[in-house]
């Protein structure tokens, strides 16, 4: 005897009257499993019902996957009732991942064939919504006839759209739908019209060959429109005032396509379009509409030039618009318009950088995008000051974009080097936290590269480090620029800037506090410490940085304590050498190997150094930063903790080791590393040349026995400084007899080239057995993480 | 193409959700969720326009409208006019209005299904297929007659089979005994 159980209205009036999440749960749960029960052996009537309230949950976000077959019964139920919730469920339940979604294919055919107009119009829904590619392929001739023969309307526009979804889903389709498009043009139905245009630029956008075979409706087009635009608002289709603007939107999108680089189409169109510039009403959302679509379209054919100049004053006022929308949209456009048209757009500048200042999140950084384009070097000072004040205020999810764009237009446009510096100085100090991890690396080049600016530089960024230490970035590009030109700051003539008195002492003391600041990262604290050692040959005075030097010796931090013990080693046993070693640094080549440093390091240091060769802090932190580079989904903030915490055993590389260029892929041996009744697991490793810290490891499961492998599922796990991703492998099932293999890659990160191990969990069903597998993959070969 | 159009009220809650291309459960809640998170941030006069995370894809904008305490969010790419979509918003809404007299969040909710059929008669596929209202409603009004006239004969079918169950029908007496009766058949006078 069966509960009654809830009709929907009931079934949401007491979801509703829910207190707690809790409670409504368990509403739900009571009331799927009646549902499950019902759909098992319930009233076939009443199965619409309890359907639709299995929709109702799945809205509110709970499982709902067991409604699947029941879409399927009531779509092939003769009663519309059945077929309307039926169809619904399908767009909402299934989709193309499950296997389930093919069974409908055949009562979607029965329904285009045989059933009334509303039932033709919803198989050509669902089908439209969540037809795969498979399914589309088999009912194409069915749409195909209905495009050719459906009288209906209702239907024909149904079917016009369904067309354009089975392209998409299978672009060899559309040579089967090209044919009925120009009768259907001729159609008066404002629907039948709007999809008729909507597979026309479908077509065209896939294929050159019908773009110019629809070139020829360029003037049935323009008719159209003409007649759209000229007769009074027929009040079946005007939204305020403006005759379907839908509609003439679309035939303005699809002129466009038509006309672009086409002389002959864009002359047809340029009557009509100025007169739709100049005749639309702007005082409603619906004309702006219609005029915007008409600006673009303007801009992207060849028109005439008056018609240009017209188009984009257009834009101009729109800027200028109270409207946030519609000033939002023209910034849109012309942020489009701007790679062809670029002087044009530069006569509104003033305009847009005045919408930086704009509270409305969207349109502040459409604007800076626009702002970032505009940049030129005649406008490069006044627009850098322009963004630059925008970065103080603006927020944070645009500061990144801001700064590195403010960057970017500095290297391109920068009319001095000393502006440079400065603008660079200003973006760290401001928004150092969010520029990318290279700005360090570009500041220091630049400023080992200008000499007459030495001095200058390390003045600017004395007197702006003594006043904040907290922007990371900053205090590295300061903290190198004080070791290596400590001495100019002590000599107190400098043109440019007026001469700071400045002590030893003082200098030592700001180190000595960026080096102990808590806010300091392990990267910075090693730029610090290295400074400090390069002023010892620059400064009279080197007790303190001896003392300095060997307390950090004991430092908690491994990186910092192997520097300090090798500067310590430095003072004690090779002091003759100190003076060599501390030079001032080459100039760095931007972008060239790291390892050209490296080598011209080493030629000063003799042979004899079996001890650590103390790796001088740049060649090894730019190093760093550039192998940061690499890896992807890093996050560009720089304050990403750089693991330089490398492992002991791999510290000591001997510089004359490292390779010169990147080495040719040498190939790795495979490894078999599992065996068990016929079942096999083989590992074939890649390196790519171009990325050294990756590997790829490709994983092949044979199986020689008699009976199938299924349900296998390979995991992995390695140490915590690797990066590890699986990528799916090619199936569950390895067939017996040797048939088949499943293969999976797996991505594995190595930053700091440490040892590789592998530990591999396995589980599968083999003769009726689930056989579960955990082991550590050995004799791995070298190359792997080297 | 229209990616997604969600209807959620000012704490979230959905009240109506269609994705036009394929994504898991999973997936559809969070991007409800990160949706609402979103709209709900924005002030009352900035633009209806906010640029996606969603998905992944840099392609894709939210153009959102707030009607009292009902959020549309259309998700649509860069291929669709955005002011159109604010019509058709607009056009939507009205047609709401139109098929249930006065809608307000409550008709939403507890017709859930008409508005799917609706929405159906306005969106096919991720393309606009009709803006007219009056077809749309007209559609709308013959689909609703055909499945009440449905239901009536369903109903009709099973009042009638429960009736012919339900009737209390004395025992027909299978066999009659009549005893032998001899009956005397008079004469009966011919009238003149």
């Amino acid at each position: 005897m069966m509960v009654p159980s809830l009709k929907l209205p009931d079934l949401i009036q007491e979801i509703r009257g829910a207190k707690t999440q809790a409670q409504e749960r368990e509403v739900i749960q009571k009331e799927c499993a009646y549902i499950r029960a019902s759909f098992r052996d319930g009233d076939p009537l009443q199965r619409h019902r309890q359907l639709a309230k299995l929709l109702y949950v799945h809205m509110l976000g709970y499982p709902a996957h067991f409604g699947q077959m029941e879409c399927l019964k009531l779509i092939a139920s003769p009663r519309f009732t059945d077929k309307r919730v039926g169809y619904l469920g399908a767009m909402l339940l299934l989709d193309e991942r499950h296997d389930a979604h093919l069974l409908i294919t055949n009562s979607i055919k029965n329904d285009l064939s045989q059933g009334s107009q509303p039932v033709r119009g919803l198989a050509l829904c669902t089908l439209s919504t969540m037809g795969s590619a498979e399914m589309c392929r088999n009912l194409a001739t069915e749409v195909e006839r209905l495009l050719l023969q459906e009288s209906s309307s209702y239907v024909l526009k149904k079917a016009i759209l369904t067309a354009v979804h089975m392209i998409r889903k299978d672009p060899e389709l559309a040579s089967i739908f090209l044919p009925p498009c120009s009768k259907l043009l001729h159609e008066c139905h404002h629907g039948i019209l709007l999809g008729t245009i909507t597979l026309i630029m479908e077509l065209c956008e896939r294929s050159p060959v019908a773009l110019r075979h629809f070139r020829k409706v360029v003037p049935q087009l323009v008719q159209i429109l003409r007649t759209l635009v000229t007769t009074g608002c027929s009040t079946e289709h005007s939204i305020s005032g403006v005759s379907d603007p839908f509609l003439q939107v679309k035939i303005l999108h699809l002129l466009r396509i038509l006309g672009r680089n086409h002389e002959e189409s864009s002359e047809t169109m340029n009557d009509l379009l100025a007169q739709v510039a100049t005749n639309t009403d702007t005082s409603r959302n619906a004309g702006n509409a219609v005029l915007f679509e008409t600006v673009l379209t303007i801009m992207d054919i060849h028109s005439a030039a008056g018609l240009r100049v017209l188009a984009v004053n257009i834009l101009g006022r729109f800027l200028l618009n109270n409207d946030k929308n519609i000033r939002y949209v023209a910034l849109t456009s012309l942020l489009r318009l701007v790679q062809s048209d670029h002087s044009a757009v530069q006569r509104h500048r003033p305009t847009v950088v005045e919408c930086l200042q704009d509270t409305d999140a969207s349109l502040s950084r459409r604007a800076l995008e626009l702002s970032l384009t505009l940049v030129n070097s005649s406008n490069v000072r006044t627009m850098t000051q322009e963004l630059q004040t925008f970065l103080e205020t603006c927020p944070i999810d645009l500061r990144a974009d801001c700064a590195s764009g403010i960057l970017l237009a500095a290297e391109r446009f920068a009319p001095t080097k000393r502006w440079h510096i400065d603008t660079i100085l200003h973006v760290l100090t401001t928004a150092g936290a969010h520029v990318q991890d290279d700005a360090v690396a570009n500041l220091t080049q630049l400023i080992g590269g200008a000499q007459e600016l030495h001095a200058y530089s390390v003045r600017r960024l004395y007197t702006a480090l003594a006043k904040d230490i907290s922007q990371q970035p900053f205090v590295q590009v300061a903290a190198w620029c004080i070791g290596e030109y400590g001495d100019l700051l002590l000599e107190g003539s400098c043109e440019e800037t007026e001469p700071p008195q400045v002590e030893e002492e003082e200098v030592l003391a700001l180190l000595e506090k960026v080096l102990q600041s808590h806010m300091s990262l392990p990267a910075t604290r090693g730029y610090a410490i290295t400074a400090l050692m390069k002023l010892s040959t620059r400064f009279q005075d080197n007790n303190r940085i001896r003392q300095v030097v060997s307390i950090y010796g004991s430092c908690v931090d491994v990186e910092l304590q192997q520097r300090a013990v090798e500067y310590s080693t430095l003072f004690r046993k090779y002091d003759h050498m100190r003076a060599a070693i501390l030079e001032k640094m080459p100039l760095v080549e931007r972008g060239g190997p790291q390892v050209d440093e490296e080598a011209k390091e080493s030629k000063e240091v003799p042979q004899l150094l079996e001890a650590t060769v103390p790796d001088t802090a740049e060649p090894q932190a730019t190093k760093l930063l550039d192998l940061l580079d690499l890896l992807d989904g890093m996050s560009r903030d720089s304050q990403h903790p750089v693991s330089l915490d490398s492992t002991p055993g791999n510290a000591l590389v001997h510089p004359l080791d490292l390779p010169c260029a990147t080495p040719p892929p040498a190939s790795i041996p495979n490894l078999k590393v599992f065996e068990r009744e016929g079942v096999q697991l083989n590992l074939s490793f890649t390196r790519p040349p171009g990325a050294p810290a990756l590997l790829l490891v490709t994983v092949t499961t044979t199986n020689s026995s008699g009976g199938d492998v299924t349900h296998f599922i390979c995991q992995a796990a390695v140490p915590k400084s690797f990066q590890l991703q699986l990528q799916a492998p090619s199936g569950d099932t390895v067939p017996a007899q040797g048939d088949l293999p499943i293969t999976q890659i797996f991505r594995i990160l190595n930053p700091n080239k440490a040892p590789l191990r592998l530990k591999l969990r396995l589980t599968y069903n083999h003769f009726g057995q689930e056989v579960q597998e955990i082991f550590e993959v050995n004799n791995l070969p070298v190359e792997t993480w080297q | 193409m229209i990616k997604a159009i969600l209807i959620f009220n000012n704490h979230g809650k959905p009240r109506l959700s269609k994705f036009y291309q394929p994504y898991s459960e999973d997936t559809q809640q969070q991007i409800i969720r990160e949706t609402f998170h979103l709209v709900s941030k924005r002030d009352e006069n900035v633009c209806n326009f906010l640029e996606g995370l969603l998905i992944g894809e840099s392609d894709n904008k939210l153009i959102y409208r707030h009607y009292a305490t009902l959020y549309f969010v259309f998700c649509v790419d860069s291929s669709e006019s955005e002011l159109g979509i604010l019509d058709l918003i607009q056009v939507f809404v009205e047609t709401l209005d139109k098929c249930f007299e006065n809608v307000c969040e409550l008709d939403l909710i507890f017709h859930v299904d008409k508005v799917h059929n609706i929405l159906a008669e306005m969106v096919m596929g991720g393309m606009v297929l009709e803006t007219n209202m009056n077809e749309i409603v007209t559609q709308i009004d013959a689909q609703n007659k055909l499945e009440k006239s449905e239901a009536g004969l369903a109903e009709a079918l099973a009042c009638a089979v429960s009736a012919v169950k339900n009737m209390n029908l004395p025992e027909i007496p299978r066999n009659i005994n009549i005893g032998d009766i001899s009956i005397k058949v008079l004469n009966l006078p011919s009238f003149k």
